[in-house]
């Protein structure tokens, strides 16, 4: 099917790429988080992907790197489909953001800082988005305790 | 109101209570602090299939100012907590709170970082209806109750809470 899309990926990657994967039609890229950002502008300038569907993460503890960054693009022209993965360390939680390839960026990228604690460089305005202000940590992390409360807000006028 | 402290607990106050408290139950203006799929149940309660205007409390106020009771329906988590105590704060004299569903009750199944565990940690409240969502029937049912609860009530004992 658009496999050729993931083959294109790695020949202009090849050191980037690290896993490809493609089961009925999800074309998947798992790349290194220090090209995240060119190989998305890739993906928007060179193979018509005009459309960032979902940015979003997910923790695997007690694996290293723990986190993986995810982004579903999407190709309205096309209509193909295709994912990007990467491993992220809780080390060095930075990547660098999308927002200036697709402003829709911007809220997903809060989310997957509010939730996950992971830092987007380059975004004009990185606050949480879900959680309030004075919040503690970062509820999604599978090491946050489940049963953890905390100190209730006051109004703010 | 000024004559219950002059008389204290005597035939007349005991009259007195039994006009005003008569006037309150028949009269409930309600504010609904509807914060998730509850929602829908209360507006079906609300609505003329159940015809909560038979209790005379048909009539929404959306300003607490002007409202008897808190309607609280659904989920209330940690970041909307100070917005309901605000809103209660809000409410004149007499009020009253009812806690409608149980993610308002207990907090239901989310019992995680975002929910309150229930909202008597912000509020009093007097009425607790159960369900997920309840019925209309519970509804009214509770509605009923608050009624009684009321005409059991005195103008002496009633105080700032």
């Amino acid at each position: 099917m658009t496999t050729y899309l993931l083959e294109a990926l790695k020949s202009k990657f090849p050191a980037a790429v690290l896993e490809t994967s493609a089961f009925r039609g999800d074309e998947t890229a798992v790349v290194k988080k220090e090209v995240l950002k060119e190989a998305a502008a890739f993906l928007k300038d060179e193979l018509g992907f005009d459309f960032l569907m979902d940015l979003t993460a997910a923790d695997y503890l007690p694996r290293e790197p723990r986190f993986e960054l995810v982004c579903h693009f999407y190709s309205t022209k096309h209509n193909y489909r295709l994912r990007l993965k990467c491993p992220v360390g809780a080390d060095d939680a930075r990547v660098d953001s999308l927002t200036p390839l697709w402003a829709g960026a911007n809220w997903f990228e809060r989310e997957v800082y509010d939730m996950f604690g992971i830092k987007f460089e380059g975004h004009p305005d990185l606050r949480r988005i879900l959680m309030y202000d004075g919040f503690e940590g970062h509820p999604l992390r599978k090491d946050y305790p489940l049963k953890k409360r905390q100190p209730r807000i006051t109004h703010r006028d | 109101m000024g004559l219950e402290t002059l008389f204290g607990h005597s035939y007349l106050t005991t009259r007195l209570d039994e006009a005003v408290n008569w006037s309150r139950k028949y009269s409930l203006f309600n504010y609904p602090f509807v914060t998730a799929c509850c929602g829908m149940e209360f507006m079906s309660a609300f609505a003329s299939t159940y015809d909560i205007a038979r209790f005379g409390a048909e009539y929404p106020r959306f300003s607490p100012r002007q409202a008897d009771v808190l309607f609280v329906v659904g989920t209330v988590n940690e970041k909307l907590a100070p917005v309901l105590k605000r809103v209660y704060d809000q409410m004149c004299e007499p009020k009253w709170v009812v806690s409608f569903g149980v993610c308002a009750t207990s907090g239901g199944f989310y019992d995680n970082y975002a929910t309150v565990q229930g909202i008597d940690k912000i509020i009093p409240v007097d009425i607790y209806i159960p369900g997920c969502p309840p019925r209309p029937e519970a509804v009214l049912d509770a509605l009923i109750k608050l009624q009684e609860k009321i005409s059991r009530e005195s103008v002496l004992d009633r105080k700032y809470r």
